[in-house]
């Protein structure tokens, strides 16, 4: 009886109380969201972390050249750290600035100009940072005094 | 007529403020990250590549500008913890506007014996 009164184009609105069904687009920005939480609960221990120990530690920045950096990444600890930190930070980065941009172009246009750039250059670093890490070479240093260097 | 008609202009209090300084420092830390991953890349290039590149960081004026970047850090983490405290805790959205100070308080609590640390360090050779 209902259904013979209804206008036509109003059969899609759901009946009042009808079961919450999740949008075919998914979760991603309940999940950025979490994500943007627990990175930076994470990078709070990382970064002061890493701030403490270079900066704050023995002379500070004046102790930090090649030697310092060799010296670090020569434990895995280290080279653990920095690469979470490197990944955690960027993520967190780039979501947050993902964000800023949806929050501040009008333009169509702008934004997917903003975003491709930011994408692309969080890409770059990314990819460029990790394989610093890994590539590393602490013996590329004629007077190193690493014991991993003295072995020829 | 009106130039500004009063009571248009959103002026938040302390839970406003805290956003607009999060906002900025997450940018700007975000950036020096850029930079800070590329000056750390010359370890591949060579020790004297490297070495090159941190001595920037060793300058005066530089080893001022830093401790404005570590203020920034400072203050994104904790009120980013303050964030996770309103999301999470049951008691945290009553409690927000108590833990913006508390953000300020533990904030000047680590950058000043940071500042005298840092400018001992930068000033002291």
């Amino acid at each position: 009886m209902t259904q013979s009164t209804q206008q036509p184009g109003t059969s899609q609105i759901a009946a009042p109380r009808s079961p919450y069904k999740a949008r075919k687009a998914g979760n991603f920005e309940l999940y950025s969201w979490l994500f943007m939480r627990g990175s930076g609960v994470l990078l709070v221990a990382l970064v002061l972390g890493h701030l403490f120990v270079n900066l704050v530690l023995g002379e500070g920045i004046q102790a930090i050249d090649f030697a310092f950096v060799a010296g670090k990444w020569a434990n895995p600890f280290w080279q653990v750290w920095d690469l979470a930190m490197l990944w955690l930070a960027m993520l967190h980065g780039t979501n947050g600035l993902r964000t800023i941009i949806a929050d501040y172009t009008t333009r169509a246009g702008t934004r997917f100009a903003l975003k491709t750039l930011l994408y692309f250059a969080s890409f770059v670093v990314i990819v460029l940072g990790t394989l610093v890490i890994f590539t590393f070479d602490p013996c590329i240093d004629p007077d190193s005094t690493l014991s991993v260097c003295q072995t020829n | 007529m009106a130039s500004s008609p009063a009571g248009t202009l959103y002026r938040g209090r302390e839970g406003m403020w805290t956003w607009v300084a999060h906002r900025i420092t997450g940018v700007l830390i975000f950036f020096f990250l850029f930079a800070h991953v590329i000056d750390t890349a010359m370890v591949r290039v060579s020790p004297e590549a490297y070495n090159a590149a941190v001595e920037t960081y060793k300058n005066p004026i530089v080893g001022v500008m830093e401790i404005g970047l570590v203020a920034a850090v400072l203050f994104h983490a904790l009120n980013g913890i303050r964030i996770v405290l309103v999301d999470f805790w049951s008691d945290g959205p009553r409690y927000q506007r108590q833990m913006s100070y508390g953000v300020v308080g533990v904030f000047l609590l680590l950058l000043l014996p940071f500042i005298w640390r840092h400018l001992t360090n930068v000033f002291g050779h």
